[in-house]
């Protein structure tokens, strides 16, 4: 097929950039689990540039929504924030991870000291409402987006029982890659 | 391909081969018109057997017609799949010969026709409709077929059918979509019976001059090109004249989303999207929406089958 992108490129586009970004915001919280399971502290390199890419992804994403598709028409662009819950998710998680993107350089979390984590804590919160943006968009077949939610329910579950571990006495252990 | 229509549609040969010709001429024109602008002009060529069939001149449409290579890989037919690319890659198990049709309900003639009986008194003729998914996409498609109320009538319906209802083939080895309940199988659409008889309503047998791909619904389905695409039921087995309305599949899969009507409606939006504008299919990346027309263009024809009716609330 000519270019590869079918016969709605703009759907083909739009579809891919969303999935890649959402991909990209899984592994990238795959990254913590794996330093603590491995007790290696490399994997910490990979974190920073692959939330970057994520964040690319969904900037690609969200231009082919508002430019391409709906030609910056504020009337329509506004409509669809209001009245369609899925697009004002989906909206929210991006606006939520620019501040994320802006702080990732070295200066900046030097800057914010400890509060540089409270910030990018928020990618839980982003990647939650990503997935439901998801689920919410399709129209009958949801089981694509319940297997990335699962995955980063997963995720998630990974990290409280590590906390629940690390508080049970019994449970203690040395902090890996610490 | 393996369908073989060729002994009913001989029997049906009414149009002079240079008109045949000459059509098909005009065609390859638009399709290259409507394409060379945004993609490399490496359509596949049209492919199946050879259907004959008149050109309706009344049924076109000023637009440039979507090209073949579209029409036939980018469809909804959850029978075989979700996905818009599964029914042209999992549809070559369907077999449509033999294939027969049960006619069932409130009429004088019932029993079960093969699809030869079914076609042999019908003279085929081609239309250009517009198509309009409720997704928001649309095309443009050179259907072959002849009116369903040619058809309905030959079933004598009785007073008490009030609509008539059809169902797709149920059969998972077949339509391997169907081992996924993400609809309630047999997929079944319904129409009033003044919607049924309705001249635009269109029993298709084919598409491009061939018999239908089996991803496009073959060996024969509806078109009713003023209501949304999924009352355009595909691969129809069965025909049912009922009194009551009739259980429709995505009514009953979401009614809030898809009504019985699904009549084309710009001022009445899909809860999850509008529907004021659509993608053109075959324009490419960079082609704006094109607005979408009350009954999908066919205002003038159909909108007084619906004098009375609350649009907003029978969506």
């Amino acid at each position: 097929m000519p270019g590869g992108l079918g016969a709605d490129p703009v759907r083909t586009v739009t579809d891919s950039t969303g999935l890649t970004a959402l991909r990209l915001l899984l592994i990238t919280l795959t990254i913590t689990p794996l330093r603590h399971f491995t007790r290696r502290s490399e994997w910490l390199h990979y974190r920073r540039p692959l939330g970057l890419f994520a964040f690319l992804y969904a900037t690609l994403h969200v231009l082919m929504y508002m430019l391409i598709d709906r030609r910056l028409d504020a009337h329509i662009l506004w409509e669809d924030m209001v009245k369609r819950p899925w697009i004002t998710l989906g909206m929210g998680a991006f606006l939520l991870l620019i501040p994320l993107a802006a702080t990732s350089t070295r200066w900046a979390m030097a800057q914010l000291k400890s509060r540089w984590q409270l910030v990018h804590r928020c990618v839980y919160l982003i990647t939650l409402l990503v997935c439901w943006h998801y689920y919410w968009q399709v129209k009958r077949d949801v089981r694509a987006p319940l297997v990335y939610a699962a995955v980063f329910l997963v995720l998630m579950a990974v990290r409280l029982w590590r906390i629940y571990a690390r508080r049970s006495p019994l449970g203690r252990r040395p902090a890996a890659g610490s | 391909m393996k369908v073989n229509l060729s002994t009913p549609i001989l029997a049906s040969d009414i149009t002079p081969e240079s008109v045949f010709q000459e059509r098909r001429a005009v065609l390859a024109a638009l399709g290259l018109a409507g394409s060379a602008a945004v993609m490399p002009a490496q359509a596949s060529t049209p492919s199946g057997a050879e259907l004959k069939a008149a050109r309706n001149a009344t049924y076109t449409v000023p637009e440039a017609v979507t090209r073949w290579e579209d029409v036939t890989s980018y469809n909804n037919f959850y029978e075989f799949g979700t996905d818009k690319s599964d029914p042209a890659a999992h549809s070559a198990s369907l077999h449509t010969t033999p294939w027969s049709v049960s006619v069932t309900g409130e009429a004088e003639r019932l029993g079960t026709l093969t699809l030869e009986d079914i076609l042999k008194p019908h003279a085929l003729e081609e239309r250009t409709y517009r198509l309009r998914c409720v997704e928001a996409w649309s095309m443009v498609i050179p259907w072959v077929g002849f009116p369903l109320k040619d058809l309905v009538a030959r079933f004598k319906p009785t007073s008490k059918a009030k609509y008539v209802s059809f169902t797709t083939l149920n059969d998972p080895k077949q339509m391997p979509g169907q081992r996924d309940r993400v609809l309630s199988w047999p997929y079944s659409e319904a129409l009033t019976m003044a919607e049924a008889m309705h001249p635009l309503t269109l029993m298709a047998v084919g598409l491009y001059g061939r018999v239908l791909p089996n991803q496009n619904g073959a060996p024969l389905r509806l078109v009713v090109p003023w209501k949304y695409g999924f009352k355009s039921i595909k691969s129809i087995v069965g025909i049912h004249f009922t009194e009551r309305m009739p259980h429709t599949t995505w009514n009953d899969a979401n009614p809030g989303e898809y009504g019985f009507y699904a009549n084309v409606n710009p001022s009445v939006d899909h809860p999850r999207w509008s529907q004021k504008t659509e993608r053109r299919i075959g324009g490419g990346l960079f082609a704006p929406r094109v607005p979408t027309l009350p009954f999908n263009g066919y205002a003038a024809e159909v909108a007084s089958l619906y004098a009375g009716l609350d649009l907003r609330r029978y969506y």
